[in-house]
């Protein structure tokens, strides 16, 4: 086990699979000359030279096109966005071809892209800086969605995301891209799609939190047992296709279920996962499924309004608490 | 352009506030953050501030009114602004609309009783607005008020008294009116249906144990969990809440501030002061059901008076062999729980249940006697199971100790589930006959005076004699009148002549 930061073990993930397929290539905003606007793809320009590894004029919605384009024609392209807020102008592309293509096409078609970058609230950087995409879009069939919280789930989710052969949206963190772990040593380190970990287990309340959350989410669950409560904390590292059963097991131990999402309350992921778990455990449920989201408004700039707006480890506990009748 | 000043909800719990005072007069200029009146809410006096600068055109509203949260109090704007619209809008679309739209019956019958004029649409709301409704008036007078709205569309609320057959007949549907939908209406929602978790309600089910009789700690009174894992356990009364930091009352939008005597509003519908002790959940329990019992079943009463001559030797000549033979000594009440018992058994109407969610009226196989055992804070019904197949000596055993640990709180739920008679007896008080709510799904209730010196004509002697006066209260719609007279014959026949038990 090497202990890697995010950021090293997305790059070995790509260099791997750019070693491995040849079809494979990086595309995106100062990914090349500059290593990347967060040193994800540094050296990379040097090892695999400038024909798999491009920079782009900031024109999302055209490099996505792009992207899209030589998928269908048999390439395997990663595409970096600085961060998922600049989505929204390529939103077209990623939600009418890429995730459409193939059901559109009968099959003839396939779009084996990955599409990669920081997602969600990273600090002061405003209301149009701050978005979690994973609702809007989980909420399109067609699209996997992943979102790992350490280094050693990202470097096997990506590179199951790069040989998948569907377009999967990969969702990091600019947070957590210093984030270090130990990462798996195995020659080809490649975890499943779709499968939920659990992070810990309690008899008490079960968690779940994905990304950022996930840290928060067990920092509560410590000082939840200081208080002699003990919670499952279940990180789904996949958004779509998500790991209900893992969470329907663990509530029907628990009786009780909160979910740290950092989307937006209305129709947000909290909400999804909060809904399948009240239909499939309703006799199992002893209180009502509590959520902890960012807050119904848009992302503030001010410091302490940005800390109020986001998830919090005491949003966690007494949401956890509420469940428990403490 | 008019701004209306709506009430607005100033605790979590408020449906209605009484505007207790005006403290702005029509045609004063006000700002932002005056406080124009004071409004009662259920919990307490508050300053209504205006959000906006503005002349207090109109005040809509009388005091001493009861509104609904949302109604039209007053309209701010500029001096000599015309506000007849925005008042109309409220008028008809508000609240007098409202009612017309939820219980067209309503209206007209509170007609009938209060308005002093029509209730129905602009006419009314422009009668009340050129004469705003004299604070001595009825609630149901103010069209914008909360009185026949809180009528209609809280029937069960405020409206119990006027739920009755006539009521029904109005539903807006044409429909039969069904005991369900009476209970509906009678009480409310709230009251009705045992709050409890999911897993809760599944593990009650499982242990064979009724919700309604276990107590909740959650959210209010939401049997959770833990309740029923106690009930499981043992302990009838459910541990106390955890500790919880005292709610701070939800955004009010204005500091509260102490009621003013000299304006006291004429509605106010419960006067300040005293000690206000909190529900705890028993109580709660017991007015749920109650109230249920009193509201959907039809109770009709039967009195008899039992000569107990008989039954006072026959006791003492029980308790006289029981003495010797170390067994429990026999009461009166443990003579009638044995008559009772072996009535139940002749009178299978009588030892029943009217299940409407199932559709059938139960006839039960064994005689299970509860007997209402008086508890600090409320009562609680221990069961004398299979009391028929029982000895006198048994019973008096076995009531005596649930009796005991019922005072304690210490009844597991199955002792005080899965009667199919109840008795009450306030003999002991003194009292000579009263009349006792059936204590559901029992089809009956047994009241018991005390036993009396009674001066008797015996072969056209007056002689001293001892009575005891009896009234069973039945569910009419299990027991009719004849049945129930046939029953509480034959108690009357065993307690008068005990060696029937015995046959």
């Amino acid at each position: 086990m090497a202990e890697l930061q995010f950021r090293e073990a997305l790059r070995d993930a790509m260099t791997e699979e750019m070693e491995r397929d040849d079809t494979v290539f990086l595309m995106g905003e100062e990914v090349a000359e500059y290593d990347g606007a967060y040193k994800v793809s540094q050296g990379m320009l040097d090892q695999f030279g400038p024909e798999r590894i491009i920079d782009t004029p900031i024109s999302e919605s055209g490099f996505t096109g792009l992207g899209i384009g030589a998928a269908i024609m048999g390439l395997r392209p990663i595409i970096e966005f600085m961060t998922w807020n600049f989505t929204f102008v390529a939103f077209d592309q990623i939600v009418s071809n890429a995730a459409k293509v193939r059901y559109m096409s009968g099959g003839q078609a396939r779009v084996p892209i990955v599409m990669r970058g920081g997602n969600g609230g990273a600090g002061q950087l405003g209301a149009t800086h701050s978005n979690s995409v994973e609702a809007f879009y989980s909420n399109v069939p067609g699209l996997k969605i992943i979102a790992p919280s350490n280094p050693d789930d990202a470097k096997g989710l990506l590179k199951a995301a790069i040989r998948d052969d569907d377009p999967v949206l990969f969702l990091e963190s600019e947070l957590m891209f210093g984030l270090k772990g130990e990462v798996s040593d195995d020659e080809d380190y490649v975890l499943p799609i779709g499968k939920a970990r659990i992070a810990r287990e309690g008899d008490d309340v079960t968690i779940v939190a994905h990304s950022k959350s996930y840290w928060l989410a067990m920092e509560a669950a410590e000082e939840l047992a200081k208080q002699g409560v003990e919670a499952t904390v279940i990180d789904p590292r996949t958004i779509r296709p998500f790991d209900t059963g893992a969470v329907i097991d663990s509530v029907k131990q628990t009786n009780r279920l909160v979910i740290v999402d950092e989307s937006q309350p209305f129709g947000g992921i909290a909400s999804e996962i909060g809904f399948q778990i009240q239909q499939a455990c309703f006799d199992h449920l002893d209180a009502p499924i509590e959520r902890v989201t960012a807050k119904d408004v848009p992302a503030p700039y001010a410091k302490n309004l940005i800390e109020a707006w986001m998830p919090s480890v005491d949003d966690t506990i007494a949401a956890a608490k509420r469940t428990l009748y403490m | 352009m008019a701004i209306a000043v709506e009430m607005p909800k100033m605790s979590d719990t408020m449906e209605e506030g009484v505007l207790v005072a005006w403290l702005a007069e029509e045609g004063a200029s006000v700002s932002a953050g005056d406080v124009i009146a004071q409004v009662e809410t259920d919990k307490a006096t508050m300053d209504l501030e205006v959000y906006d600068d503005g002349v207090l055109l109109k005040r809509v509203v009388g005091e001493g009114d009861s509104v609904p949260i949302g109604a039209l109090i007053a309209v701010l704007g500029d001096e000599g602004e015309d506000v007849s619209s925005l008042v109309s809008d409220y008028g008809g679309d508000g609240a007098a609309g409202s009612v017309a739209d939820v219980e067209p019956a309503a209206p007209a019958q509170q007609e009938n009783e209060l308005a002093p004029a029509g209730l129905e649409g602009k006419a009314a709301t422009a009668q009340a607005i050129d004469a705003p409704a004299p604070s001595a008036q009825p609630l149901g007078g103010n069209p914008a008020g909360g009185g026949p709205a809180g009528g209609a569309s809280r029937a069960g609320d405020t409206g119990a008294a006027g739920t009755t057959a006539e009521g029904y007949g109005h539903r807006p549907d044409g429909s039969e009116p069904t005991a369900s939908a009476a209970s509906g209406a009678a009480a409310p929602a709230d009251g009705e249906r045992v709050k409890a978790s999911p897993l809760a309600r599944r593990m009650a089910e499982e242990a064979g144990l009724d919700l309604a009789q276990i107590i909740g700690s959650g959210p209010d009174g939401r049997v959770v969990k833990r309740d029923v894992e106690s009930a499981v356990e043992g302990g009838a009364a459910a541990p106390p809440a955890p500790a919880r930091p005292a709610q701070a009352p939800a955004a009010q939008p204005v500091r509260p501030s102490a009621p003013k005597t000299e304006a006291a509003p004429a509605a106010s519908p419960v006067e300040a002061g005293g000690q206000d002790l909190r529900i705890t959940q028993m109580r709660k329990a017991i007015a749920r059901r109650l109230a249920q019992s009193k509201f959907t079943a039809p109770h009709f009463y039967l009195t008899v008076d039992v000569r107990m001559d008989a039954a006072v030797g026959f006791r003492a000549d029980l308790n006289a062999l029981a003495e010797g033979r170390g067994l429990a000594k026999v009461s009166y009440n443990d003579l009638i729980t044995k008559a009772c018992a072996v009535a139940l058994g002749r009178h299978p109407m009588v030892n029943a249940s009217y299940l409407e969610d199932e559709g059938v009226i139960r006839q039960h196989q064994g005689a299970h006697v509860a007997i209402a055992v008086a508890m600090p804070e409320g009562l609680i019904t221990p069961v004398v199971r299979d009391a028929d197949r029982k000895g006198l000596s048994q019973i008096a055993a076995e009531t005596r100790e649930l009796a005991g640990r019922a005072r304690e709180g210490k009844l597991d739920p199955s002792e005080y589930a899965g009667s199919t008679f109840t008795t009450s007896n306030l003999g002991m008080f003194g009292i000579a006959e009263f009349t006792a709510i059936i204590n559901p799904p029992n089809a009956c209730i047994l009241a018991i005076g005390a036993i009396k010196d009674v001066p008797v004509v015996d072969d056209g002697a007056v002689v001293a004699g001892k009575a005891m006066t009896l009234t069973l209260s039945c569910d009419h719609r299990v027991v009719d009148g004849a049945a129930g007279a046939a029953f509480l014959g034959d108690v009357q026949g065993m307690l008068e002549t005990p060696s029937l038990m015995l046959l």
